[in-house]
């Protein structure tokens, strides 16, 4: 799929069912089962409850997008779930069970030998993540040494081994590298290559290429389709971008202010959404498949709502164009269909008309 | 035949990155080299790049915010860099700039209608007793209550600071304004609210943008015509449907098709560009793209490593700058 | 091209109003949506009333228990130091031979000194020369710092460099080596031991001035103001410095306890004040050689001194945890 020599065209045919060797959805065992999850942060000002409630599954070798935009709690979610959470932040309530352990109730030594080893992460920000002082051979080194137990010379070889595979050219010459001596594509690589140096089952990618050129994006993520299919590890793949989730995911999560809104197989969800926020998302995109059309873009009205202050009844309400009374008052709970999807919604989107909020100003 | 509003021609703006101990600068960053375009009366021009590209360079240069190393700006057919400070001040009123970070570019310190009245005050442009007025007005012609003024920025969320900078970038009453970016630092839900909004007001005002962005998927909604720039260089040009239905440059080809795509019937082989963006230091002579052009193989005869392909119009008012194409 | 002055109704862009509800209009017939604007809500709890930023200092700072006892004590000396005079029992300088070295006692709360003052008194009586030296050597320094600096950070450049390696070079050596030489060229006396104490400053916060003026400039409302025709003295007035003000403000309040510091050193060499005026330093020179007979007279001067300057340090560090920009709920 890869060419060495530059000046030639890498290309692959995009769509998710070229990323994995498993085309069905939501068929494989589960390893990551996320339970209740509530994920609280208590400030002067009041308690803000971050994450509310969410559950989700990961299945081997699939890739699970979440999808939120800020203040939806999928970072929050995900960091929890690695324990990675930071005070004020903690679990309220909920069980992460992996491979049969909950990851909750284990020791900090336990966790340790979790986290890098079987379930590993990638953030956002490449030049923060990597220590500014430290070669890059140094910190992927660290990583090897901590889990695989290798000795100082075989950890190096496995280091470049790791870089070679991550699309670095040269990588015996840019291990020796400091972070700032490279590109955010290349950082990003580097993260991406630390986090794979255990071979982890579940890797997590926090937003990995909001930060990054289009173009460079487009590489990052024909390369984590590539190493999926090498090592036939899962991934959870959390972004604000529809477009990222369209062309790598397998299932999707939509999370709205702290909990899960929908859930589904991708091609469905993009074929169908079911709830108003998802409609109103893929819709609202500016330059996706879109139509040459002079009219304004959709928009979804209003902004999302104060976390400290959050509406009875449905969060999306507010600026939801198929609200009904009910709507206002109770709270949807999430319910499964008999498709298998999973929504929080009691308006059957496909079967009504939307009636557009009157007489508002957005935000 | 319109009148360009805004003309540039031949700019370019260097960086010295190092100096020898005679002062000879030994190093030059180019951000911007011998670009040339118009922007018409009433359009959105889209300009279309990656990091390093040079456009928000090319944004800053229009505004006065950096002094051009070559080149003219073309104003009302005058140089920008010839004009007397009078009509300066007036060239400056013309041209506003949006910027593309909302946390930074309001004054954390003053107030909502501070930072749209001042402007207004220090350039005079209503009489005192009208500047509150003004003031609200502005604020609901960017859809926010007159009764936020009071408030500071910090109170706000992005997309709201934004239509404050755009209340802000009004107040002078402009006739171009250069839109850096302005909605790659918001959420994705308010993003079509902004560019809507822009959109409505250049009818609502007859404004002419230059509309700045990363990414050729922000920009086609909303421009007329889009350029597409790669290390300092124009490499196309081409009225908005036409770029996108027939792309001529390679890396043009290559922006494209990054964007992810939701709908699998209309997906296409993605191209996949080899390395990272070169650096805009000390750039090698020829065209800045031959190194990771992958097109190179079935351009017969063409020098792109010596000589750097000018841009040239192929079809009528699309251009391009690349020897693949015939009339370059 | 469109009017720029319209005013009527019909002109006015809000997004998506189909129906405007009763409105109030201005009397140039502009027309301010009334009711509810979805967001408005949301808007009260999210994000704080507007407020001044000072009351937000203060109620931070009164929550640092060290930093509120600090500037009470700082208080009462600045009353004693105004009082001074008439709150004394004792005058100053008077001396009585008969007296002298006289452990505290209920005639002399803190003893006599070598020549018979009383040492209450003249502690008293020192406070207000420490505080105004201190006081005025920082407004020296600060003024001609926050200039300096600004013009630095701003500019750029040569005027840059130049203005800031004659800091570098008063700031290579000690600063009460500088203030000694300096007084040595001005001559004794309290006045010149403040222009000393002053020059010796300046460098300081011209540093820190130009260095928060370097990053502040970097930040985008700096060019916007610029790009709306601001001219650079006001970007530097109103924009600039306000946002460095903060800073400013914490290092003028350490500047004072250093000042502080320095006049009781000059003091103590027997530079800064001349006998028999009061002054903490000077008591504590004196009394150098008394240390072992009467410990007293070292004692007082010298708490007064630490007292003094623990709590400007603590109010300084108080106030600049309590001007830090906190993190808000996004």
């Amino acid at each position: 799929m890869t060419t060495q020599d530059t000046g030639t065209i890498m290309s692959s045919p995009a769509g998710a069912a070229a990323l994995g060797p498993l085309d069905a959805c939501g068929a494989q065992p589960i390893i990551l089962d996320v339970r209740g999850l509530s994920t609280e942060f208590v400030m002067k000002r009041g308690t803000v409850r971050a994450v509310r409630d969410v559950s989700f599954t990961v299945r081997e070798g699939e890739v699970l997008a979440i999808v939120g935009e800020s203040g939806s709690g999928k970072s929050v979610a995900a960091l929890s779930a690695m324990r990675l959470l930071q005070s004020p932040g903690r679990v309220a309530a909920g069980e992460v069970v992996y491979r049969g352990k909950d990851l909750l109730s284990l020791s900090a030594r336990e966790m340790r030998d979790i986290r890098g080893n079987h379930i590993s992460m990638i953030f956002q920000e490449p030049m923060t993540s990597l220590n500014p002082v430290f070669t890059i051979e140094d910190q992927l080194t660290e990583s090897i040494r901590t889990h695989l137990k290798l000795d100082k010379k075989a950890a190096t070889a496995r280091a470049i081994e790791m870089l070679r595979l991550v699309g670095i050219p040269s990588p015996e010459k840019r291990v020796k590298d400091y972070p700032h001596q490279m590109s955010g594509g290349m950082r990003q690589r580097v993260m991406t290559a630390m986090a794979l140096s255990c071979e982890p089952d579940l890797l997590i990618a926090d937003e990995p290429t909001t930060a990054l050129d289009v173009t460079i994006q487009a590489q990052i993520l024909a390369l984590l389709a590539d190493l999926r299919k090498k090592f036939g590890m899962a991934v959870i793949l959390i972004t604000h971008d529809l477009g990222v989730v369209a062309e790598s995911a397998d299932r999707v999560v939509v999370m709205y202010c702290g909990q899960v809104v929908e859930e589904a197989c991708a091609a469905d969800l993009f074929e169908q959404p079911l709830h108003p926020y998802t409609l109103g998302l893929l819709e609202s995109i500016p330059g996706m498949d879109e139509t040459e059309s002079d009219e304004p873009l959709y928009m979804i009205r209003g902004m999302v709502p104060n976390p400290l202050n959050l509406p009875t009844g449905c969060a999306f309400a507010p600026r939801c164009d198929y609200r009904t009374e009910q709507c206002v008052r109770e709270m949807p709970p999430l319910v499964e269909r008999a498709d298998g999807r999973k929504l929080r919604c009691f308006v059957d989107v496909t079967d009504t008309a939307p009636t557009p909020v009157a007489g508002e100003v957005a935000e | 035949m319109t009148q360009p509003l805004i003309s540039v021609r031949n700019l370019s703006k260097h960086f010295t990155m190092d100096r020898d101990l005679l002062g000879r600068t030994t190093s030059v960053l180019k951000a911007v080299d011998d670009l040339s375009f118009d922007i018409y009366p009433g359009e959105t021009f889209g300009l279309v790049g990656e990091s390093g590209c040079g456009k928000t360079t090319v944004g800053k240069l229009l505004v006065d915010l950096y002094t051009p190393t070559a080149g003219e700006i073309l104003y009302n057919g005058e140089d920008l860099a010839r004009l007397k400070p009078k009509e300066r001040r007036r060239y400056c009123r013309d041209i506003q700039l949006i910027f593309q970070d909302p946390y930074a570019s309001l004054n954390p310190r003053m107030t909502v209608d501070d930072i749209i009245s001042e402007p207004i005050r220090v350039n005079r442009l209503q009489p005192p007793e009208k500047i509150d007025d003004r003031v609200g007005y502005l604020l609901n012609a960017v859809g926010l209550s007159a009764n936020y003024r009071n408030r500071f920025p910090h109170e706000f969320s992005g997309g709201q600071r934004q239509r404050i900078g755009i209340a802000r970038a009004l107040a002078m009453e402009p006739k171009l304004i250069v839109c850096d970016e302005p909605v790659s630092a918001l959420d994705v839900s308010i993003q079509a609210q902004v560019l809507n909004l822009l959109d409505d007001l250049s009818e609502e005002f007859g404004l002419t943008y230059l509309f700045i962005a990363h990414g050729l998927n922000v920009v086609k909604h909303i421009s007329d015509r889009v350029g597409v720039m790669y290390l300092g260089k124009l490499v196309e040009l081409a009225p908005k449907r036409e770029l996108y239905r027939n792309p001529l440059h390679p890396y043009t080809k290559a922006l494209l098709s990054a964007i992810p795509v939701t709908n699998p019937a209309l997906r296409t082989e993605r191209i996949l560009l080899e390395g990272d963006v070169t650096s805009p230091i000390d750039p090698k002579p020829g065209c800045r793209f031959a190194s990771r052009c992958y097109a190179k193989g079935e351009c017969l005869g063409c020098d792109c490593d010596v000589e750097m392909p000018p841009l040239a119009e192929v079809s009528p008012e699309h251009f391009v700058a690349c020897y693949l194409h015939p009339g370059v | 091209m469109s009017e720029w002055n319209q005013s009527s109704v019909d002109e006015v862009p809000t997004m998506g109003s189909e129906s405007q509800k009763a409105d109030e209009t201005l009397a140039t017939g502009i027309v301010l949506p009334d009711g509810e604007i979805p967001g408005d809500d949301y808007d009260e709890t999210l994000y704080e009333k507007p407020e001044n930023q000072w009351l937000e200092m203060w109620r931070s700072l009164r929550a640092n228990r060290a930093a509120l006892v600090s500037l009470i004590f700082i208080i009462l000396l600045v009353l004693v130091a105004v009082a001074g005079p008439y709150i004394t029992p004792y005058n100053p300088i008077e001396t009585e031979m008969s007296n002298a070295l006289k452990p505290p006692s209920a005639e002399h709360w803190f003893g006599t000194d070598q020549l018979g003052m009383d040492i209450f008194s003249r502690v008293i009586a020192g406070t207000r020369v420490s505080l105004t030296v201190g006081l005025l050597a920082v407004s020296i320094a600060l003024t001609t710092g926050i200039v300096l600096g600004a013009i630095a950070g701003y500019a750029g450049g040569w005027v840059d460099t130049i203005i800031m390696r004659v800091m570098d070079m008063m700031l290579a050596i000690p600063s009460i080596l500088l203030a000694i030489t300096l007084m040595a060229a001005l001559g004794k006396g309290i006045d010149k031991a403040v222009i000393a104490i002053g020059l010796v400053s300046i460098p300081e916060y011209a540093r820190i001035v130009r260095g928060n003026i370097l990053s502040i400039k970097e930040n985008d409302y700096i060019a916007a103001a610029h790009v709306v025709g601001l001219s650079d003295a006001r970007i530097i007035f109103r924009h600039v410095l306000p946002n460095a003000l903060s800073v400013i403000i914490v290092r003028a309040t350490l500047g004072i306890s250093s000042a502080i510091l320095d006049t009781a050193a000059l003091g103590f060499l027997g530079l800064g004040v001349q006998p028999p005026q009061p002054e903490w330093g000077d008591m504590l020179g004196r009394a150098r050689g008394f240390i072992f007979q009467a410990p007293h007279t070292l004692l007082y001067p010298g708490m007064a001194i630490t007292a003094t300057v623990l709590a400007f340090n603590l109010l300084g560090d108080g106030l600049r945890d309590a001007l830090d920009p906190r993190a808000r709920i996004k």
